[in-house]
Parts: C-alpha cells; sequence; structure tokens
C-alpha cells in the first residue's frame, strides 16, 4: 500500500509564561501521500511549522492523532524511531542544522549508525552516504566526504542535508522552508532536486513554505494555514488559479509577479494563538467581512466556529461562511464531514 | 526635496571597490555606474557575492576597514569619498541612512525601540528638547504603521516584521534626502513584506526621497522600482526601466534571475523550478573575458577574449553581453529541469 501520513484534528497547546494557552494547531487535517508534493503554506505564526513536527511527533498533541498508514503513531521510543526512519525532515537554515565540526560525511552516516542501516542493507556504509550524495545531485560523491560544512555553498549545504534524509531511505521528506535562505540561482535547482526524488524514489514530499511561487513551481496539492487550520485546500492550479478564501486570495494578491490582482494588503498579522477568534478565525482582518462583500452571512462569521477542512486528497476545500452561503446547500459534503 | 539641478542625487562613477583579504585583492565591485533622483526607487539585484552590500556601503563611506575604494560616490554632486569628516556626518542620516539587512540583529536587545529610534534624532538636533524627541518619535513610528506605544517595547517583543518597520522610522528619522535599503524584507514572510513594501513606496511617493533598494528578489524590485541595475562579479550587467528588466530582459543573467521566482498560473513554471547552474566566480580569480560565460547558457568564442563593455540597446537599456541581437544566436532559452549543481544526479 501507499505510504500515507496523516493528521485528524490536531492540536497542539503550549503554556506562555502569563499562563494563558496558546493553541498553535488548533484542529488540522492534512494527509500526505509516498508520490506526491504537498505544499503547506501560511504566513509566520500560522503553525505550519509546528504542524510538521507534530507529523514526526516531535511535538505531542493536545487532541487528535497523527497516523502513519492507517494506524495511530506508536509513541514509544521504537515507534518514533520506525517513524522518523521512513518519515525524514529536512531543517530550514542548512547552516545551523549541520553540525559544523562534522564532515559531510559524518553528517550523512549519522542516520545510518542511529538507524543501524549498514547491518541490514549487506551494503559497506561507504556505499550507502556515496549513494546517498549521488542522489542528492553532489557528484563525485567521493570528492565531499571530507569537506566540513562552512567549505560548501548554500545550495551543496541544502544538498548535503538532504542527502542525510535519503541515506534512511524514506518515504516521506518533509521539507521546512527548503530555499529560503538560498539565492535565486540555487532555488531552482533544489526545487528540480525535490521533484526528480518523487520522480526516480517515489518520495512523497511535504514542503512548508511561505512562498506561493514555489508551491506553484512543484505542488500537486497545497493546503494554506491560518491560526492552527487549515483553511483552503485542494490541487495547486484550482488553489492558486481561483482561490475561494478570501486569505488565499489576499496571500496571492501580494505575490510580486502577479499582475492584474489588486493587491490586498491584510492590516497587522496573525493574531496571538491565545486569543483565537470566535466564529471564523480570520474574521478580524478578513478583506471581505471588512468591504461589507460577507454582510448577509457577518453574524456567522463573528459568532459561528467552521468545521475543520477534512485533509482528503480529493476536491477544492475552503473554510469559509461567505462562500459555503454561495456554493448553496448542500455545501461540498466533505467540507461538513469532521466536526 | 530637490529642485530641478544639474546633479542627481546619488551618482555613482565608475566605483571599484577592493578588499585586502589573505588569500588576495578580491574585487567586490569593479567599476559601477549608478544614478538615483529624487522621488525614484532603483533597484540593485544580484546573487550573494555579487558586491550589491559593498557597492551600499560605500554611499556613507561605510566600507570595511581593508577596502580600498576609487571612482566617485556623488550624493548632491558633492564626493562621499573625499569629503571631509564634519560633513560626512552631516551626509550620514540627515542627508542618507541605511536600513540595514536583518533588522533581527540590528537593533541592540537591551534598548527600547524609543529610545534607538531618538539616537540619530539627539545625535543631529542637539537642541531637541525631551518632548519634542518623542513627538517626533511617536510621528515616526506611526509613519511606518506601528503603534506610538510600542516605543517603549523591547525588540523582542516585535515580530520580524515590527522589528524591520523599526528600522526603517530610524532611517527617516533626520528627514534624509535618500534612503538605502539592503534586502530590507528578506525573511519577512510574503504578507508582511507587502505591508513593509507600501511603506517604503508611500515615503517615496509622499516626500519624493530617492531610494536605492538592493535585493535578490527581481520580482520584488521590478514591483517596486522605477529602474533596475543588474549585478554579476562586481560590474553591471543590466540596467534599464524595471518593469522591461524583470519581463524581458536582455542579458541571460538578468533572465536566469527573472525566471527563478515563477509567476503563479504560468502553465510553463509548473513542476518546472528554474536555475541557474554553477556557482558565481571566485571573486580572487576572476575568469578571463565575460565573467558570467562559464554559467551562460548563450556563451560562445566570442565571448571568452575580453570583458563585455555596457551598451545601449534600446531607448534606455543598456546591457553587456556580446551576444545580445547575434544572429547566429538562438532565441534565450532558460534552462526549465536544470541539471544539478554538481553534476547531473541520473
Amino acid at each position: 500500500m501507499t505510504a500515507e501520513l496523516s493528521a485528524h484534528g490536531l492540536r497542539v497547546e503550549f503554556a506562555t509564561r502569563t499562563g494563558r494557552v496558546a493553541r498553535a494547531l488548533d484542529g488540522a487535517d492534512l494527509i500526505v501521500r509516498a508520490g506526491e508534493v504537498v505544499a503547506l503554506v501560511g504566513e509566520s505564526g500560522s503553525g505550519k511549522t509546528t504542524l510538521a513536527r507534530a507529523l514526526v511527533g516531535l511535538l505531542r498533541p493536545a487532541a487528535g492523532e497523527v497516523r502513519w498508514d492507517g494506524r495511530p503513531m506508536n509513541r514509544s521510543a521504537r515507534g518514533l524511531k520506525a517513524l522518523r526512519r521512513q518519515v525524514q525532515l529536512v531543517l530550514q537554515d542548512p547552516l545551523g542544522a549541520l553540525n559544523p565540526r562534522h564532515t559531510v560525511y559524518e553528517s550523512v552516516a549519522e542516520g545510518l549508525r542511529i538507524h543501524k542501516t549498514v547491518a541490514h542493507s549487506g551494503r559497506s556504509e561507504t556505499e550507502l552516504v556515496a549513494q546517498a550524495l549521488a542522489s542528492a545531485g553532489l557528484r563525485p560523491p567521493e570528492a565531499l566526504f571530507l569537506r566540513y560544512p562552512h567549505e560548501l555553498s548554500g545550495g551543496q549545504r541544502q544538498r548535503v542535508l538532504i542527502a542525510g534524509a535519503l541515506a534512511l531511505q524514506p518515504q516521506l521528506l518533509i521539507a521546512d522552508e527548503p530555499v529560503s535562505s538560498l539565492d535565486a540561482s540555487i532555488r531552482g535547482e533544489i526545487l528540480a532536486l525535490l521533484l526528480k526524488l518523487r520522480e526516480e524514489l517515489g518520495l512523497g514530499v511535504l514542503v512548508v513554505t511561505h512562498d506561493l511561487g514555489m508551491a506553484w513551481n512543484i505542488a500537486d496539492r497545497i493546503a494554506v494555514m491560518y491560526l492552527g487550520r487549515v483553511v483552503e485546500a485542494g490541487p495547486t492550479e484550482d488553489v492558486l488559479t481561483s482561490p475561494r478564501h478570501p486569505y488565499t486570495k489576499a496571500l496571492l494578491s501580494v505575490v510580486p509577479e502577479i499582475e492584474g490582482l489588486e493587491p490586498v494588503v491584510l492590516r497587522g498579522e496573525i493574531p496571538d494563538p491565545t486569543r483565537i477568534p470566535a466564529g471564523c478565525r480570520f474574521h478580524p482582518r478578513c478583506p471581505a467581512l471588512a468591504s461589507g462583500e460577507a454582510d448577509a452571512v457577518a453574524d456567522d462569521c463573528r459568532g459561528t466556529r467552521l468545521a475543520i477542512l477534512s485533509g482528503e486528497p480529493e476536491g477544492h476545500r475552503c473554510a469559509c461562511h461567505l462562500v459555503a452561503s454561495r456554493e448553496e446547500a448542500p455545501h461540498d459534503p466533505a467540507s461538513r464531514a469532521a466536526t | 526635496m530637490n529642485g530641478p539641478t544639474t546633479a542627481p542625487l546619488l551618482a555613482l562613477r565608475d566605483l571599484h571597490v577592493t578588499y585586502a583579504t589573505d588569500a588576495g585583492l578580491l574585487r567586490a565591485v569593479r567599476g559601477v555606474d549608478l544614478a538615483v533622483e529624487s522621488g525614484q526607487i532603483v533597484g540593485v539585484a544580484g546573487e550573494s557575492g555579487c558586491g550589491k552590500s559593498t557597492l551600499a556601503s560605500t554611499i556613507l563611506r561605510l566600507q570595511a576597514a581593508n577596502a580600498t575604494v576609487t571612482g566617485e560616490v556623488l550624493f548632491e554632486g558633492r564626493d562621499v569619498l573625499t569629503m571631509r569628516w564634519g560633513d560626512l556626518r552631516a551626509v550620514r542620516w540627515a542627508g542618507a541612512s541605511i536600513v540595514f539587512q536583518g533588522a533581527l540583529h540590528s537593533l541592540n536587545p537591551v534598548h527600547r525601540i524609543g529610545e534607538q529610534v531618538a539616537e540619530p534624532i539627539r545625535l543631529h538636533t542637539p537642541g531637541l528638547g525631551d518632548a519634542s524627541v518623542r513627538r517626533r518619535i511617536a510621528e515616526l513610528l506611526e509613519q511606518v504603521g506601528l503603534d506610538p506605544e510600542r516605543a517603549r517595547a523591547y525588540p523582542h517583543q516585535l515580530s520580524g516584521g515590527q522589528k524591520q518597520r523599526v528600522m526603517i522610522a530610524m532611517a527617516l528619522a533626520c528627514d534624509p534626502q535618500l534612503v538605502v535599503a539592503d534586502e530590507p524584507t528578506t525573511a519577512l514572510d510574503v504578507m508582511v513584506q507587502a505591508q513593509v513594501l507600501d511603506v517604503l513606496s508611500a515615503l517615496v511617493r509622499e516626500r519624493g526621497v530617492g531610494m536605492l533598494m538592493i535585493s535578490h528578489d527581481l520580482s520584488v524590485l521590478a514591483d517596486l522600482c522605477d529602474r533596475i541595475t543588474v549585478m554579476y562579479a562586481g560590474r553591471v550587467v543590466e540596467e534599464g526601466p524595471a518593469a522591461q528588466v524583470f519581463a524581458d530582459p536582455l542579458h541571460p543573467y538578468s533572465g536566469a534571475l527573472s525566471a527563478a521566482f515563477p509567476r503563479v498560473g504560468d502553465p510553463a513554471a509548473r513542476f518546472a523550478p528554474a536555475g541557474l547552474p554553477g556557482d558565481p566566480p571566485d571573486p580572487r580569480q576572476l575568469p578571463g573575458g565575460c565573467s558570467f560565460a562559464p554559467r551562460c547558457p548563450r556563451a560562445a568564442e566570442v565571448c571568452l577574449p575580453a570583458e563585455p563593455e555596457l551598451a545601449s540597446y534600446a531607448e534606455g537599456r543598456m546591457a553587456a553581453c556580446v551576444r545580445i541581437g547575434d544572429p547566429t544566436d538562438s532565441p534565450v532559452e532558460l534552462v526549465a529541469e536544470t541539471t544539478a549543481r554538481d553534476g547531473d544526479p541520473s
């Protein structure tokens, strides 16, 4: 069966110094399968990195669950270790994520040693490291074995991180802002590499990013997060060329390359997650509500909670009272399924 | 504002900056000409190491101690590089100010932001009373879209976007005529970037300041700037009206930069991220001939003998490439599915 990692109604909370509880994830649903590229987008503070971390068991949810291959995540040390071999996290900031005192070889071999992969593979550690570096586009791999991170270019460091993940032959990669710290000319190459890995190894990739252009470049599907929840999800073409949620529309309108869209610059920033607004969580910043466009459903916007969007890969879904009222009953059944 | 004078607000003439390093001379900027008029935003684009930040540092004579600068940096016709110290102090902050890259680290963590904004005001207007300074701070914070109450906050209490606004407020503190913004929105997410860019463009529109904006993101520059200068390995490879440089670049390097930021909705960009193989040359060991040739999809024999000079190709458009308009040349094809940086992982 196809490997599938999923979050169901995931809630992650952090205690703050003031004693209030910050709800970084407040009912997030998402499914990622091997062989597909899914982009998780949103502003800083939308909870996208929290969701990525919760998916590999780095955070324990207060409610909801993470499933791997249909079974709830096994949170024993052994269970997590097994999961993390198959689902690899590639962190943002390659310079910070690599140990400056480890050579490239050491960095890539570390995961192999932890998971004792060499013994099972019937191949030598050197072979496996070389193969991983080569798959990440670092050729000839032997030439890099003894190099230290400071001797590498930004693009090469990012490839070393990806190689470290590939060494374990995972089924899914979770890449947090894989190109945001890289120069324009290198971005494209790292993205091309992710697509190539999907093609050749059947890898599934979840990219966490605030860059919609990048999502357009490589993602099959896209999920837009706002304040701990997915507010719109669907095939990339649908979501980015005919966005429905006012938040997605606003995000798209400020991407510099898009012409012909009147920029809707939202005021302020994502609210404090210790005080999630009542009703629709986006309503205090919603341009549709502010302009009067959503007058007919304004009471719902301010007072009625929206259902959690299902993470099912099929269909284009959106959590918005205005959109729901326009689509008229019966609503897209999937968007109403989970509550 | 500057009246109609013959001298532009800022003019760089044949600027060269060379760093003396242990590993030899590093020629970071090699003969750059550039001008910024009042009320105009000029963008400088290029990768890390192309010399764009070095260039910005010379404008207020802030270059590192091991740098040798030749050429002219004319601010309202007067050369900043040879100016007496007292005159230079007057130009810094009050004539021209810089919004540095990485606002997140440029603010002093143990001072309230109000005090930090006040510093240049107090330095340049020594007689000003506390109440006036406070009023001015409130005014500046409001101008960049921050609640004046935030003057009492410490940097760690602000978000990245708010810190960047504080940096802009500081840069405006002494009413400069020129603002140099070095990657002002890098590390900010798209909505906050849009807010900060709004603040900057309002400044130019409403107060007529001139702005030099440095970024690696050609799409941001295309949106905001009047003109764009593209730099590669310390030299200008293209200069022209912003929209044209982005949409219809002449130089293959500008083309690659432009393609690196895909247009959402462009079917050609789906599953085809565009990159540019290879690295910029080591500025200590520049190749002979065109310094872009080793990475250039259009490189040919003719590129190797000498470094191409900037030449005019159309009204107001310059580029330094001998292959432009070459009849034997095929149109620029930007590598869609690029080969990997260090060889092809097949």
